[in-house]
């Protein structure tokens, strides 16, 4: 169908789109349980809170489920790299997810204040943690991550789970977090009323304003303090997959360069810039299905910054950046990337029709009488 | 390095078996309840609304822990198996992540509209998304055991030198693998078991306390049924017509057996014995004869291969892996003449072998002759807990083709609830589907080793480069988080079971109309 390299930009592109379908939609999931115990009262509202995203919550989470998947069967050594290098940090997002499910499935299948307020801290971890952990490690792909690969292809990571926690890569985390809860709060917005959806509101209006400074923040600090990577050397992009067959090396800048080279590109910052700030606009005016839509562009335009940044980087090493992984060498095969593709061109139109299906047929506000009404039946 | 990878090993086994604790019971208690929502459909009686609902609601308590389980699963190929991952993602990871596109979005965006949807779609939009979280369900099984085939019998695929991995050469090889095909039956057949055991049982609970009579007497007789059909798959359709292709799985059949020599066809079936790995023989053995020719190979006249022939030839592929690892070493030397390019080529089947050489001999090339020993006794898993194995899961197997014959039997006489014994000994054999499937697994999984991917990568080279305190927190961590999960989700479970229909809030049944009697 297409030549290997082309192939390659596909699957940069596609783990892109389930990664931007994950921050979208289990984003606000997220949001929502880090609110939970911030701005829902009652439990009622608490409640209220839980069973806007009830329907949804467990589709929205496979996009992270086959955004791995994906990684793992396109990016093999990145995704043995990443996962067994960032070990606690990993394990803490796994145990951070387990609380979501059982969470929300448990919490009102008892009545006691006790059970719902612990499975109610358990729920705001599970929105907590899983943005904190990728914007952390995000923060460090962006520095280069200190592993080396023997000649067997082996990856050793070398560094500990507290160099994770370096500056850069936390002031990312807590504005991945800062995002997640505005796509929440502006979710919230949309599926409340009353006093929750105008204490929502509130909270857009404080995320939107901290999104846009932290982000850019980040950009002068990428600008100014952080080298990026370049290849100099590579061999035919049509040829075998591996690491070991380039040449890199660290060079100030080099996380702008691509901006120049495809002025385009400029739209992404450009998003993520602008559109917080029609996201705040829009919760000002209350017009919360066009805040929740700009709380989502938002959302793109921050992911596409930093893909466009590294290209063709995914994981660059930071002790020897010969051994980075990019999107040339750390692929699948031709002949998986193919089947894949095809896979991929079936199946993503069929899930995002019936995906919007299930939120048309969800569609509305939920306030009293829907907790009402199904007080047995609900989460 | 033994350390990590058997506490990996243990990690990866404890969270594998404690999944496997909740996902048959979604396989089958989703087409369950595809059967009675079908039948409200097609009927119009309330009561398989109410069914639906509330075997619906104890399907939701195990779902999620089916969920939350299978996140630890995916990340563990990475976090702990990174070698492993990177090794064979090539091939391994395509059918996971088809799984995600094809199964799991349909099975997840439709639970959703299953539990809340009710009033929001109509009779038959509602029965269709109950219909495609069943269907999304057993694909997502299909998806999973060819992955978990490929483990065992690894076709349409080999290495490549250049890119240091294993390569897909055949996808259509990958997911029409015989082991593929009687492995999804067999699953997915013993969580249709599971599913039809769980509402039998609990039925049956109803029925002894003489309570919701109509409501549990329809209940047992779907399961009943549905049940019936799926014991009799899972036996039948059996998982040993796996085990002809491939070395690995002819290890495993002899294991099973403690075939220690290779008998003139047909093969006697050894029924009972006490299987002695260090003298090579099984003490006090009582054998059936031609039963297990005829199991194993479906003929009078094909051997089945004992574990001492099959060790001489594993001794045999050890020293060509030998001859081949040195030959993947002259070639990423940049040695890469035609002549040793074509000389690799023709061994390279045998490099895995060699690779099982890694554990005594770091360099496999100089390895002494009894390094080569060491490994040749290593290739073949311990035969005892394989035999024991197998026995306990095709004796609860048999049990309960027994407990759901009497059963159909039952509800075809219409003299469901007469037999207060018979309900009793229902109510007692909940954990006995559990109890043959993670037997199952673990014939399946430990009868694997020492390889990973058989004949290809031995589980000892899979391994992560994590170290023991980073394991220990982790496995620490997910047996405290697991065990406090699992006695939640117990209480929830019986506490609701115990309820029955009346948790629905609908008025109509035991205690609420007792309630309404003392008020």
């Amino acid at each position: 169908m297409f030549d290997y390299e082309t192939l390659k930009i596909v699957w940069w592109l596609l783990i892109g789109v389930l990664l931007i379908g994950f921050v979208i939609t289990d984003g606000f999931d997220m949001g929502v349980g880090a609110l939970i115990p911030v701005i829902g009262k009652t439990d009622d509202e608490r409640r209220i809170m839980i069973n806007s995203i009830a329907p949804h919550w467990d589709g929205n989470q496979v996009w992270l489920i086959t955004g791995a998947g994906a990684i793992f069967a396109a990016w093999p050594a990145v995704y043995a790299t990443a996962f067994s290098g960032f070990y606690v940090a990993m394990m803490l997002t796994l145990f951070a997810l387990f609380f979501r499910p059982v969470g929300f499935d448990y919490r009102s299948k008892i009545e006691d204040s006790r059970w719902r307020n612990s499975w109610d801290w358990a729920i705001f971890a599970g929105g907590v943690v899983p943005p904190i952990v990728f914007g952390v490690a995000f923060g460090n792909l962006l520095q280069g991550v200190p592993f080396i690969l023997d000649d067997f292809l082996r990856s050793q990571y070398q560094g500990g789970f507290f160099d994770l926690l370096n500056p850069f890569a936390l002031l990312v985390g807590v504005f991945c977090l800062t995002l997640f809860v505005l796509q929440g709060s502006t979710w919230l917005q949309m599926k409340t009323d009353g006093a929750l959806r105008q204490r929502a509101r509130l909270v857009s209006m404080i995320c939107a304003p901290l999104a846009v400074v932290l982000f850019a923040l980040a950009g002068v600090w990428i600008a100014n303090g952080i080298d990026g990577y370049v290849i100099t050397s590579i061999g035919d992009l049509n040829g075998p997959a591996n690491p070991l067959l380039k040449t890199a090396e660290v060079q100030s800048g080099a996380w702008l360069a691509n901006y120049d080279k495809y002025p385009l590109t400029m739209i992404a910052p450009a998003l993520g810039l602008l559109f917080p700030l029609l996201t705040w606009i829009a919760s000002k005016y209350n017009r919360s299905g066009f805040a929740f839509f700009c709380s989502s562009i938002t959302q793109v335009g921050v992911l596409l910054t930093c893909a466009f940044s590294m290209f063709p980087f995914i994981l660059p090493s930071s002790i020897d950046p010969n051994f980075s992984f990019t999107v040339w060498d750390a692929v699948s095969s031709e002949k998986t990337l193919n089947i894949m593709t095809i896979a991929a061109t079936v199946f993503l139109p069929i899930i995002l029709s019936y995906t919007t299906w299930c939120y048309m047929k969800m569609f509305g506000r939920l306030g009293k009488e829907f907790m009402a009404k199904y007080k047995h039946s609900a989460y | 390095m033994d350390d990590i990878v058997d506490l990996s090993r243990f990690q990866f086994a404890m969270t594998a078996m404690y999944h496997f604790l909740f996902v048959p019971l979604t396989l089958g208690l989703a087409w369950i309840l595809v059967i009675m929502e079908s039948l409200y459909v097609m009927t119009k009686k309330e009561i398989y609304k109410d069914m639906t609902k509330f075997w619906g609601k104890l399907f939701g308590i195990n779902f999620a822990l089916g969920v939350t389980t299978g996140l630890a699963m995916e990340f563990q190929f990475g976090t702990n198996w990174a070698y492993y991952s990177h090794y064979v993602g090539d091939v391994f990871g395509a059918p996971l992540a088809i799984e995600g596109m094809m199964a799991f979005f349909l099975e997840s965006t439709f639970v959703g509209l299953f539990f809340f949807g009710w009033d929001r779609l109509s009779k038959l939009q509602h029965l269709a998304a109950t219909w495609l979280v069943a269907l999304g369900s057993s694909m997502s099984a299909l998806w999973i055991l060819i992955a978990n085939a490929w483990m065992q019998n690894p076709v349409g695929a080999e290495f490549n030198y250049e890119t240091m991995r294993m390569e897909m050469t055949s996808f259509a090889d990958l997911v029409f693998n015989p082991v593929a095909q009687v492995k999804f039956v067999h699953t997915v057949a013993s969580g249709y078991v599971a599913g039809a055991m769980f509402v039998l049982a609990i039925s049956s609970y109803y029925l002894l306390k003489g309570r919701d009579i109509g409501f549990a007497k329809r209940s047992f007789a779907i399961a009943a049924a549905f049940g019936t059909a799926g014991i009799i798959c899972t036996i039948i359709l059996g998982d040993e017509s796996g085990y002809e292709v491939g070395d690995v799985q002819k290890v495993k059949l002899a294991a099973i057996e403690s075939e220690w020599e290779t008998h003139p066809a047909p093969a006697a079936f050894t029924m009972i014995g006490i299987p002695n790995q260090e003298e090579e023989r099984t003490d006090y053995a009582i054998k059936i004869p031609y039963a297990l020719g005829l199991i194993a190979t479906r003929s009078l006249d094909e051997e089945v291969t004992g574990l001492k022939d099959l060790m001489d030839e594993h001794e045999v592929r050890i020293r060509n892996g030998m001859k081949a690892y040195a030959l993947l070493q002259k070639l990423r030397e940049g040695d890469d003449t035609e002549e040793n390019i074509a000389a690799f080529e023709e061994l390279k089947i045998d490099l895995g072998y060699g690779l099982l050489l890694k554990r005594y001999a770091p360099d496999v090339v100089d390895a002494s002759e009894e390094q080569i020993q060491m490994a040749v006794d290593d290739s073949i898993p311990g035969v005892a807990p394989m035999f024991w194995s197998f026995r306990i899961m095709v004796g609860s197997g048999v049990v309960m083709l027994f407990i759901f014959l009497f059963a159909f039997y039952q509800s075809a006489r219409n003299t469901i609830g007469q037999n207060k014994l018979f309900h009793k000994i229902c109510l007692y054999s909940l954990p006995l589907p559990w109890i043959a499937i993670e037997a199952g697994w673990f014939i399946a999984e430990y009868g694997r080793q020492p390889w990973a991917i058989a004949e290809v990568l031995p589980t000892y080279m899979g391994a992560s480069s994590v170290t023991v305190d980073q394991l220990m927190f982790s496995i620490i961590s997910i047996a405290a988080f697991y065990t406090v999960l699992l006695v939640i989700e117990i209480y929830l479970m019986q506490r609701f079971a115990r309820l029955g229909p009346s948790s629905l809030k609908t008025g109509k049944y035991h205690f609420e109309q007792l309630e309404n009697k003392e008020g």
